[in-house]
């Protein structure tokens, strides 16, 4: 084979990510330029989902295991970073019950990002261990019983994060082009983890657990690499979405946040990046255009009821019919890459199988 | 504490811990089939809840508590079965994950379209004066409601041992809750078998809606949150997919919940979710068999 065909060859294999990224990037400029108010919060929600449903990916979609807790971590990069970046004033208003030491600090927000971050991977690198040894069932029970304490320590540790009531007056750093240059960084990250050595050692522990363990390959230990690593990305998106909603309480980091970006992995199809980045553009698009339409069919007045939760019930029919009709997702497994005649035929990728049944 | 408190404890406990077992039950049936974590599960009670609002308080509300009660369980066995039929069946061969994944989206899907059809906010649900009311027996105490939920579930638990162990479609469904394939393979009709146990588990949880939301009052969208975890807690506690260890882990969840409200301050109250779904985590970690039973060996 010539040097030639091998580089279309290489090109071809590798074309996902500028596929990807490209359009990604002409949307953002687009918008950034020429959008409007609504546009302009619909592209940093579609970023920061990305960065959520790709940081899932590396976990989920890799390891096969399913994770419920993201959520919980996404909670503690948006509340270290909000309690670091309030102003002292602001923290004595929104927080009064702040520990002394924290109400007294006021940083700039890219250290409150990386150290919020860093605090969630932490958390996560502590205590996540134990549960990557189960598999099954009792893992996903696991992470979902994590969900739940996250939920509970947040709502009662009130010298913390203020209880059950909003914590309010962060300012609005995440623009479109923060969300959009940490949301494209997270794709190149999900996809460089996924053909890296521990992604194709834990894609092949997802295919067969014990015919992986067999070679040597140590699925707890890639688990929980993936796992830490995911979490860092989810707690910057966690930080990114504290800093452009503003406000926010425990409620806002429950079931129905974990819901979403678990649909969105599934929609589009958890096996590869290509999925996740096609099921966030999908579903975000469509909630976001449906909850307008219901937004102005309520504020017309044109039914004498007002309507709630549309958009939703939208997301839970598309997603069983998913898992129904298409469960690999929309792109079921695959990555989305250019496919030239004169490339040879690629090296053996790893590619899941059609679901068993 | 004097005989009259330990009485008192024990009615309270044996009652909650009744509607605690009835819900790890139905819960634990369906995973022991299926190896199905059926979130959807709390659903079923908030759709009897709102059968009882729908029925007894907007369009009768002079009927009988009685009628209305048994409405409400016929719809969550309806319900219980129609999801199995529409939404589960065909995920049925797909991997555990999907399964839960599945259940965790019906389970929304149930959620919103009350909030939108119903509404977002807590519904009245007429109840029978006489839950309320009080049983004297010395200096004893005891409200009717708490009664009746204790008689109830221990009957309900009784009829579900009897049908378990003395018919024959009892018997295929213990042997299809520990072996699947092999009740298929000689030959017990799949269909029929995850149908009733729908069935009953629909019916369960129609059961525990009536005294749940008795003691709550009201019915709102999110009203089967806490059952379905505190059954998931439970069947884990009694080992997953095991139907005495599911009662057992229901009863003494209900104990030591009334225990500890008794016996912990508030301020540490506040934090039992996070340490009884911490203990869950424990017990998956180093007794996934559950605490009421002897270890197993390792499956392959």
């Amino acid at each position: 084979m010539d040097t030639g065909g091998r580089f279309i060859t290489w090109v071809d294999r590798h074309s996902t990510l500028a596929i990807l990224i490209i359009p990604l990037l002409i949307f953002a400029a687009l918008v950034a330029h020429f959008g409007g108010t609504i546009l302009e919060s619909v592209a940093v929600i579609l970023f920061i989902n990305l960065m959520l449903v790709t940081g899932l990916q590396m976990f989920m979609g890799n390891s096969g295991a399913s994770s419920f807790c993201h959520t919980g971590f996404m909670a503690i990069g948006a509340y270290i970073s909000a309690i670091l970046t309030l102003t002292v004033q602001d923290k004595a208003i929104a927080m009064p019950e702040l520990y002394q030491v924290l109400a007294q600090i006021h940083w700039p927000f890219m250290p409150a990002m990386l150290v919020a971050a860093a605090v969630a991977t932490l958390v996560a690198a502590v205590i996540i261990f134990p549960v990557m040894r189960l598999s099954g069932p009792a893992a996903a029970i696991s992470t979902f019983a994590l969900l739940i304490i996250s939920n509970s320590v947040i709502t009662h540790w009130e010298k913390l994060t203020n209880g059950t009531r909003a914590i309010y007056g962060l300012e609005r750093y995440t623009t479109v082009w923060t969300s959009a240059i940490f949301g494209i960084l997270s794709i190149v990250v999900a996809y460089w983890f996924k053909e890296s050595r521990l992604g194709l050692e834990l894609r092949a522990s997802r295919e067969d657990e014990q015919a992986a363990a067999s070679i040597g390959i140590n699925i707890p230990r890639a688990r929980y690499v993936a796992f830490v690593s995911s979490i860092f990305v989810t707690g910057i998106a966690g930080v990114l979405w504290a800093h452009f909603v503003r406000s926010f309480s425990p409620k806002c980091f429950y079931l129905t946040q974990t819901f979403m970006v678990v649909a969105m992995l599934i929609i589009g199809g958890s096996g590869s990046v290509s999925g996740a980045v096609v099921g966030t553009i999908a579903v975000t698009v469509i909630l976001e255009g449906l909850r307008y339409v219901e937004n102005s069919i309520n504020l017309a007045g044109i039914l004498p009821f007002t309507i709630i939760g549309i958009p939703v019930l939208t997301l839970c029919v598309a997603m069983i019919l998913i898992l129904i009709l298409r469960p690999g997702g929309i792109i079921a497994g695959r990555e989305i890459r250019m496919q030239s005649k004169w490339g040879r035929s690629g090296p053996a990728t790893l590619e899941p199988t059609e679901q068993e049944g | 504490m004097d005989l009259n408190g330990i009485l008192q404890f024990l009615i309270y406990a044996l009652s909650l811990g009744g509607l605690y077992a009835l819900m790890a039950l139905g819960l634990a049936l369906i995973y022991g089939i299926l190896d199905l974590v059926n979130f959807a599960y709390g659903e079923i009670v908030m759709v009897a809840g709102y059968t009882m609002y729908v029925l007894g308080y907007v369009l009768f509300p002079e009927l009988a508590w009685s009628v209305v009660a048994i409405a409400a369980v016929v719809i969550a066995v309806a319900s219980s079965l129609l999801l199995e039929r529409v939404a589960f069946r065909p995920v049925r061969d797909a991997d555990p994950n999907t399964m839960l994944i599945t259940s965790f989206a019906v389970s929304t899907f149930l959620q919103n379209s009350a909030i939108l059809f119903i509404a977002p906010r807590p519904r009245p649900v007429r109840f029978p004066v006489f839950f309320s009311q009080v049983v004297r027996v010395g200096d004893l105490v005891v409200s009717k409601g708490d009664l009746l939920s204790l008689l109830t579930s221990l009957a309900m638990l009784g009829i579900l041992t009897i049908f378990m162990r003395r018919t024959i479609l009892g018997s295929a469904l213990r042997a299809a809750a520990s072996d699947f394939t092999m009740t298929r393979l000689l030959g017990i009709r799949a269909n029929l078998i995850i149908a009733i146990a729908f069935a009953i588990s629909g019916c369960l949880a129609g059961v525990v809606s009536l005294f749940w939301i008795g003691r709550i009052g009201t019915v709102m969208p999110n009203v089967g949150l806490t059952p379905v975890l505190i059954a998931f807690v439970a069947s884990v506690v009694g080992g997953l997919g095991s139907l005495e260890g599911a009662v057992i882990g229901g009863y003494l969840i209900g104990f030591s919940t009334i225990a500890l409200n008794i016996v912990l301050p508030s301020k540490v109250l506040h934090f039992r979710q996070a340490v009884l779904f911490g203990i869950v985590i424990l017990i998956l970690l180093f007794r996934p068999e559950g605490l009421t039973h002897g270890t197993t060996e390792e499956k392959l």
